[in-house]
């Protein structure tokens, strides 16, 4: 390999560093959404390479549905902290108090509040006109259309029909009042191209991601973490499971699988063997077939 | 696995050439396909009728064209082998999508031409040919697919390579490799097929793996559009973007456009530590010697390869909307990292990709593409797309609707675009251009005479220097003349060019300069010929200021060191 030549990592990190700063050229107000998750953890990364030696020039913002585990809130105050960042934390309170939870409502209406409403609410107040996602094209076929920069109307929602052409690296960053964007600079990176880049650049995350044993409940393939006072089906009893998270959400919505994989070079090893969709595990995607796809109409990330 | 390298194509073919099961076969073939992803496959209810596995389902995404069965919009696929990881640009191939095929090849290094080896090359063929070529692709991948349908005919395979060939000739594709495939069987796409003994080549992933990805990347003539300015505290100000084209190291001498001034790179900063060499497409930091005050849209250059500096071009438009484009309505033009005001000035014609006629027209509809003349409403610095993919490409952008309406392909300007409509402008036409013919004075002999090169010097309101300068100017031996009647100031920047195209060098002394009057004569002139002192920065003296002008228009290379001028060592 010539040594004028990226690897590949290196060029998906060239791309994406390249979108941020546009953002933060072309917009009077943005923010990154930080879910916690590898995926905010690469984001974050970036951003940091992006200004150095600057500190993020954006607030992170974290959408709390209260359903997450102990663990990724202990994390998210840590290394927002040791970081310097500016972090933001919102929660749809009034859905709280009125009792939503995913266990009464199901997950398609707790989503919508907790995840969805909760989001729009908190983009709209803070008034912010571009707002970054760690949301990859490779995560499910309703992504792969999706662009870098893709249009919100005023109610925060997507159209397919609206979005713009995207050619080279020239993004348009054009909105009115309302109007905002939601921007994906991990669109290109697939999960591995996440995880190998999480190696390389030895990035913190949450030690769920690891295998440790951890209370489980079995239902039927799935497994869910025993937290939040989950309910038990008639019959059922929490097991230790020797297991990890593939991808990080709601304790309820976050199937664990059963792995051994205890550090980063056992989850690269176990993800060239086992290759499962990331979203398999999550309870969300198979509601019904193409349902992200109209999550994502309504405003869901 | 993070040593591997990226590369991006496209695909292109027409409805039921196999695009798509051709896909979701390499994606297969690569595991690239997830074990559950195959699982809600096997229970998709859609109907069709195919063998065991559709592959193509694995590609068509949305709700609305499984619903159609058709694919509708680019879509994204990744896949990765050892050797590299691949991004799939899929672009469908109907004939109203040019747009959609011009968006996946933007960024392409490949492409992939599908021909169904029944119907042979069909006009679709061309289509998707043209605007691999437009858009630039470096590589071109033909596979004749459905060969199995075609008993594997040798023949067959061979007319469609020579007509394909023929037709890559007359409009200038190179880097063509042909593959006779079967997408639904496998043929040549992984491995080399039985079924073709009389095919020498390499399989279809092969090819991928291996096709130089930057070789025909410019280390040579750096362009860096200045992206951010990272300002974290006082003491430091770093240039942030990514290298359109050449190299920086410290201690790299770059011009700064358009100021034109020149300066050194100090270090080139990141988070990983600073970096000896930096090459496209990397995004950097770049921080300089001088205090000199760029902002976004700004560039630096090398001083030896100076861009095209000008407001009016020569340019291919794709038209990407149902809104007609016209001649005189004002867009956003977005280029490198500017955004600027901009018309189409006039179409020269349009073209119709089926037989590559030009046809005149007064309007652009919807995938229609077209050669105009584009000005904008203050200079960009560029080079042909041609020549240079990131620094001659562009978006234009309704300013009423936000929608992106077309993007547009740089040119290299032809002496029709530039000067008669410029000139137009003074309204003097006929008696400022001449026909060329062999006797007509060339720049080189005007510039040997003189002594210096034509600059134009953009001073504000010190008169006294502007006089000053001039005679000083003149003792050198210089050829220089004042501009100072601020009741025609509006006139100054194509009275400067005239002075310029004379070889002269023109002082611009204006009491309230309009900024869009100065960057119409920064327009004018050419990159390192336009040097403009702002007030705050010329000494209280009279003398001093003359002083810090000249040895700018020195650093500039516009005059020769001073005193070697003086002991007559002119050009
Ligand atoms: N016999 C044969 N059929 C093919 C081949 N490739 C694709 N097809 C069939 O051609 C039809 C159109 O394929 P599809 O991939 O949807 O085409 P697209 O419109 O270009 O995406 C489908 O019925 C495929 O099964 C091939 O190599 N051989
Ligand atoms: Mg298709």
């Amino acid at each position: 390999m010539d040594s004028r030549t990226l690897s590949h990592l290196r060029a998906l990190e060239a791309e994406s560093i390249h979108i941020m700063r546009e953002v933060v050229a072309e917009f009077a107000k943005p923010v990154m959404l930080y879910s916690i998750g590898k995926d905010s953890s690469v984001m974050i990364r970036l951003a940091q390479k992006a200004f150095h030696p600057g500190k993020l020039p954006f607030p992170l913002l974290h959408v709390d549905t209260t359903y997450k585990f102990e663990e990724m809130i202990a994390f998210r105050d840590e290394f927002t902290k040791s970081i310097g960042a500016d972090l933001i934390v919102h929660t749809n309170r009034k859905a709280i108090e009125e009792g939503a939870s995913p266990f009464k409502l199901g997950t398609g209406k707790c989503c919508a509040l907790l995840k969805t409403r909760a989001l729009l609410d908190a983009l709209e107040e803070g008034g912010y006109d571009a707002a970054f996602g760690g949301a990859r094209r490779d995560e499910e076929k309703s992504r792969a259309k999706e662009r870098v920069f893709s249009f919100r109307d005023k109610f925060g929602q997507w159209d397919p029909k609206t979005q713009r052409p995207e050619l080279w690296n020239l993004y348009n960053s054009k909105v009115e009042k309302g109007e905002s964007i939601r921007v994906f600079p991990l669109s290109n990176w697939t999960e591995m191209d996440v995880w190998s880049y999480i190696e390389l650049e030895n990035i913190p995350i949450v030690p769920l991601y690891f295998a440790k044993e951890r209370e489980m409940v079995v239902r039927g393939n799935q497994l869910i973490p025993l937290e939040h006072n989950m309910p038990l089906a008639a019959g059922e009893e929490p097991q230790l499971v020797m297991s990890r998270m593939r991808s990080l959400g709601c304790t309820y919505c976050t199937g664990a699988i059963r792995s051994e994989a205890a550090t980063m070079p056992d989850i690269i090893t176990e993800l060239v063997q086992f290759r499962r969709s990331e979203r398999e595990n999550r309870i969300i995607d198979h509601d019904q077939e193409g349902s992200m796809e109209l999550k994502k109409r309504e405003g869901y990330f | 696995m993070s040593a591997s390298q990226l590369l991006r194509f496209s695909t292109a073919g027409s409805v039921d050439d196999g695009k798509s099961t051709l896909i979701g076969r390499l994606l297969y073939e690569a595991k690239g396909v997830y074990e559950d992803q195959m699982a809600s496959i096997r229970k998709s209810t859609i109907n069709r009728s195919t063998g065991p596995i559709d592959f193509s389902l694995l590609t068509d995404g949305l709700r609305a064209e499984r619903e159609q069965g058709i694919t509708i919009d680019v879509a994204y696929r990744y896949f990765a082998t050892p050797k590299r990881k691949f991004i799939i640009a899929d672009t469908p191939g109907h004939e109203q999508y040019t747009r959609n095929m011009a968006t996946g090849a933007s960024t392409a290094d490949l492409a992939i031409v599908l021909i169904d080896a029944r119907k042979g090359v069909l006009p679709q063929s061309r289509r998707h040919a043209y605007i691999a070529s437009l858009l630039g692709i470096p590589y071109i991948a033909v596979a004749v697919n459905k060969m199995d349908l075609v008993d594997f005919s040798q023949s067959v395979f061979d007319q469609i390579q020579a007509d394909f060939s023929a037709y890559a000739k007359e409009i200038g594709l190179k880097n063509l490799s042909f593959f006779p495939i079967s997408a639904l069987d496998g043929d040549n796409i992984v491995e080399p097929s039985k079924r073709t003994p009389w095919y020498k080549g390499t399989p279809l992933l092969d090819h991928l793996e291996s096709v130089p990805v930057a070789e025909d990347r410019n280390y040579k003539e750096l362009r860096f559009p200045v992206q951010y300015v990272i300002r974290p505290t006082l003491d430091f100000r770093g240039y942030a973007g990514q290298l359109a084209s050449g190299l920086l190291r410290p201690g790299d001498e770059v011009m700064s456009l358009p100021a034109g001034r020149i300066t050194r790179v100090k270090e080139i900063p990141s988070f990983d530590g600073p970096i000896a060499e930096a090459f496209p497409p990397m995004s950097i930091t770049v921080v300089l010697e001088d205090e000199i005050d760029l902002s976004r849209g700004d560039m630096l250059v090398d001083p030896n390869y100076v861009p095209h500096v000008s407001r009016r071009f020569a340019a291919k438009l794709v038209w990407m909307l149902d809104d007609n484009g016209e001649p005189n309505r004002t867009y956003l033009l977005k280029h490198a990292t500017q955004t600027v005001p901009a018309e189409i000035r006039r179409i020269r014609h349009r073209v119709d990709i089926n037989t590559l006629e030009n046809i005149p027209a007064e309007q652009l509809a919807l995938n229609e593409i077209a050669a105009v003349v584009m000005e904008t409403r203050r200079p960009l610095y560029f080079d042909s797309y041609a020549k240079n993919r990131a620094m001659g490409a562009f978006i234009l952008i309704d300013p009423i609707s936000n929608l992106t309406v077309a993007a547009g392909m740089i040119e290299e300007s032809t002496p029709d675009v530039v000067e008669p409509l410029q000139l137009r402008n003074l309204e003097f036409t006929g008696e400022a251009v001449e026909t060329a013919t062999s006797n007509q004075l060339t720049n080189a002999e005007r510039y040997t005479r003189a002594g210096h090169y034509p600059a134009t010097v953009w001073l504000t309101a010190r008169r006294g220097v502007a006089y000053l300068l001039e005679r000083r100017l003149f003792d050198l031996g210089c050829q220089v003349h004042v501009l100072a009647d601020d009741s025609e100031s509006h006139l100054l920047p194509e009275l400067s060019r005239v002075l310029s195209n004379a070889g002269l060098i023109a002082i611009c002394s204006i009491a309230s300069p309009d900024p869009a009057e100065r960057d119409r004569a920064a327009g004018f002139a050419a990159a390192n010929r336009f040097l403009e002192v702002p007030a705050k920065e010329l000494p209280a003296r009279d003398e001093d200021a003359v002083e810090v002008v000249i040895k700018r228009l020195e650093d500039l290379g516009v005059l020769r060191r001073k005193d070697r001028f003086e002991r007559g060592e002119g050009i």
